[in-house]
C-alpha cells in the first residue's frame, strides 16, 4: 500500500514539474516576454532593458526557472504586470470566492447526483433510467454558458427572483451572498449532474454484474438487501473517486461560470488577466489550477485506496 | 429507437455541414453589415433579430457555423494524425520513446484544458493558427491515450509479426495491417473529439480567447450578445442551442457507430 502510494504521488510530482516546466517555458521562450507585454510596441530600448533587469529577465533561464519555482513554493507569484500588486494579494481573495462557489455545488450536487445514479442503475431500463440518460446526454452536450444563460432569462429576468449578475456585496452578510451565489451554483449542479450520475451508475452496474451478486440473487436475497449490503459496500471505492473527481471537474467548469456571472473568483481573474496579458498573474493562476486539479487526482486514488482493502496490494495476490 | 436517433442526427448534421458550406448562398444578409435596428426583435429585424450593432442575428450564425465547425474539424484532423502517429510510434520503439511520451502526455492531461489553452495563448497571443495548433495538441493527448493500447495490442497480433518476418517496412504494414484493425475505434474516438473540439472552440471564443472580433464562431456570437439576455432578449441563446445541436447530432452518430460495431464484433 505504501509503494503504490508513493509511486502515486511520485507519479503526481512529475506532471507537476512538467506542468511548471511547461507554463515558465510559455512566459520565456516565445517571443515577446513580459517586458515588451508591459510597456507595449512603442516602448524605448532603454525601458525595454530597465524593465528586464528589473523582472530579472536578464538572468539565465535556469536560474529564472529555479527562482520562479522556489518563490512561488513559498506563496510568491511575483508582481501582477498590470497593477503592480503582489499576484498572491490579487489571487487569494479569488481562490477563496472560487472555492466557496465550487464546494457548495458539490455540497448540492453529489447526493442528488450519485442517488440518481445508483437509482438509475437500480432501476435499469425502466422509465426512470430513460429519462435520466436521455437529460444527461442533453446535458452533457450544452456548452457551459447556455446553461447558464437560460437560468438567467428564466430566473433572473422573466421571474425576477434572482440577480443576474454577481455585483459584489463585500460585507454584505449570509442572504446576499446567498443570493448572488443562487444562480452560479444551481447553472454548476446541472453542468455536474449528469456526468457524475453517468459515472455512478456505470460503476453500480460493474458490481450488479459479479458473480457474487448473482449468488445472492440465486440465493433468494431480497433485491433491497442485495443492493445494500453487498453492492454498495463494493461500490464505494468507485463512488469516492468519483465524487473527489466532480469537485476536480466543478473547479474547472467554475471558469466559464464565473464569466457569465461576473462573479469574482479565480476563473475570472485568470480570463480577464489573459485579456490584460497579465502573464505573472495567468502563470500563477494556472499553476493554481493545475495544482488543484492534480492533488484532487491524488485524493481520489488514495481514497480509493483506503476503502477498498483489496486494492492495497495490486501487484501480488492475483 | 437507436436507428431513429441516429438518422435525426445525421440529418441534423448534414443540414448543419451545408448551412455552413452554403452561408454566402443562404444568408440572406452579409454578417457585417448592421441592416436592422440595434437589438431588432426576430420578426422585425430578419429571422431571428439583431445585435447590438443591427447586424442580422440569422446571417451572424450561418457565418459562425463556418468558424465553429471548420477550427473543429481541423483540429481533429490535426490531432488525430499526431496523437496516432504518436502512438503507433511509442508501441513500435518501447523503451525510452514510449516512456518520454507518455510521461508527456500524463502531465499535459493532468492539467485541465481549458486552463491549459489560457495560459498558452495568454503567451502566444491569439490568432487563429495558435488556436488550432494549441487546440490540436491538447486534442492529441486524448488520441494517444486511446489508441496507445490498441496500438499495443495489433503490434503483438500474429498477423504483424507475419508481416515482420515478411521483411516489409514500418510504413507497410501501419497502413497496410495496422490502421485496417484499428479502424473502428479510431472512427469513434475521431467523433467524440470534434465533438470536444466544438465545446471546447466556443469555450474559449466565449471567454474572448477563441475567434476575435469582428469575426465570430458561435461561442464569439453568445460573448457578444450576451448583455441582451439581461433586457429579455433570447437572441444570445439561437449561436448556444446551435453549439449544443452540433454536439448532440455527432454523439448520435458516434453511438450508432459504436452500437453497430460492437454488434458486428459478438457476431464475428
Amino acid at each position: 500500500m505504501r509503494d503504490f502510494i508513493v509511486s502515486r504521488g511520485i507519479s503526481g510530482a512529475v506532471s507537476l514539474f512538467i506542468v511548471t516546466l511547461l507554463v515558465f517555458a510559455g512566459t520565456a521562450l516565445l517571443p515577446g516576454d513580459a517586458a515588451s507585454a508591459l510597456l507595449g510596441q512603442n516602448a524605448t530600448p532603454e525601458a525595454l532593458e530597465a524593465i528586464r533587469r528589473n523582472l530579472g529577465l536578464d538572468q539565465p533561464l535556469i536560474w529564472r526557472y529555479l527562482a520562479w519555482v522556489g518563490h512561488a513554493a513559498q506563496g510568491d507569484f511575483g508582481q501582477s504586470l498590470a497593477s503592480g500588486r503582489p499576484v498572491a494579494e490579487v489571487l487569494l481573495p479569488r481562490l477563496g470566492n472560487s472555492l466557496l462557489l465550487a464546494s457548495v455545488a458539490a455540497v448540492l450536487l453529489l447526493p442528488f447526483a450519485i442517488g440518481g445514479g445508483i437509482a438509475a442503475a437500480i432501476w435499469q431500463d425502466s422509465w426512470f433510467d430513460r429519462v435520466l440518460g436521455f437529460t444527461s446526454m442533453l446535458f452533457l452536450a450544452m456548452p457551459a454558458f447556455l446553461v447558464g444563460y437560460i437560468l438567467i432569462y428564466v430566473l433572473a429576468v422573466r421571474l425576477g427572483w434572482f440577480p443576474s449578475m454577481s455585483v459584489a456585496p463585500l460585507f454584505g452578510g449570509a442572504s446576499a451572498w446567498a443570493k448572488i451565489l443562487a444562480l452560479p451554483v444551481i447553472s454548476l449542479v446541472i453542468i455536474g449532474q449528469a456526468h457524475t450520475m453517468k459515472l455512478t451508475r456505470t460503476a453500480i452496474l460493474a458490481v450488479l454484474a459479479t458473480d457474487y451478486v448473482l449468488m445472492a440473487e440465486v440465493k433468494g436475497i431480497s433485491r433491497r438487501r442485495i443492493i445494500l449490503r453487498h453492492a454498495l459496500p463494493n461500490a464505494l471505492s468507485a463512488i469516492l473517486s468519483i465524487s473527489i473527481l466532480t469537485v476536480a471537474y466543478l473547479i474547472v467548469d467554475v471558469v466559464v461560470i464565473e464569466i457569465v456571472f461576473s462573479y469574482p473568483g479565480l476563473g475570472k481573474l485568470m480570463v480577464d488577466s489573459v485579456a490584460y496579458r497579465d502573464l505573472t498573474v495567468v502563470q500563477a493562476c494556472g499553476l493554481l489550477f493545475a495544482l488543484i486539479f492534480i492533488g484532487m487526482n491524488f485524493l481520489a486514488d488514495l481514497l480509493a485506496l483506503l476503502v477498498n482493502p483489496r486494492q492495497r496490494v495490486p501487484a501480488r495476490g492475483a | 429507437m437507436r436507428n431513429l436517433g441516429f438518422l435525426l442526427s445525421l440529418a441534423a448534421f448534414a443540414v448543419l455541414i451545408l448551412a455552413a458550406l452554403l452561408a454566402p448562398l443562404i444568408a440572406p444578409y452579409l454578417p457585417s453589415e448592421p441592416v436592422h435596428a440595434p437589438y431588432a426583435a426576430p420578426g422585425d429585424g430578419g429571422l431571428l433579430g439583431a445585435d447590438s450593432l443591427g447586424r442580422d442575428m440569422f446571417s451572424r450564425i450561418l457565418y459562425g457555423l463556418r468558424y465553429t465547425l471548420g477550427i473543429s474539424l481541423t483540429v481533429a484532423v490535426l490531432a488525430a494524425c499526431a496523437g496516432v502517429s504518436l502512438a503507433f510510434l511509442a508501441a513500435f520503439r518501447r523503451g525510452w520513446t514510449d516512456i518520454l511520451l507518455g510521461r508527456l502526455v500524463d502531465a499535459i492531461m493532468s492539467v485541465p484544458q481549458i486552463i491549459f489553452a489560457l495560459v498558452v495563448l495568454a503567451v502566444a497571443g491569439v490568432s487563429l493558427t495558435t488556436l488550432i495548433l494549441t487546440m490540436a495538441v491538447l486534442e492529441a493527448t486524448l488520441f494517444y491515450r486511446v489508441i496507445r493500447p490498441v496500438a499495443a495490442d495489433i503490434v503483438a497480433m500474429d498477423y504483424v509479426e507475419v508481416a515482420r518476418l515478411r521483411g516489409e517496412g514500418l510504413g507497410w504494414y501501419l497502413r497496410r495491417e495496422i490502421l485496417p484493425n484499428a479502424a473502428p475505434t479510431l472512427i469513434a474516438e475521431f467523433g467524440i473529439r470534434i465533438a470536444y473540439a466544438v465545446l471546447f472552440i466556443s469555450g474559449l471564443s466565449f471567454l474572448g480567447v477563441g475567434v476575435q472580433p469582428p469575426a465570430a464562431d458561435l461561442g464569439g456570437l453568445v460573448r457578444e450578445n450576451a448583455l441582451a439576455i439581461s433586457v429579455g432578449q433570447l437572441s444570445p441563446l439561437a449561436p448556444a442551442a446551435c453549439i449544443a445541436l452540433i454536439t448532440l447530432s455527432v454523439n448520435g452518430i458516434v453511438d450508432w457507430f459504436i452500437h453497430k460495431y460492437s454488434i458486428r464484433a459478438e457476431l464475428g
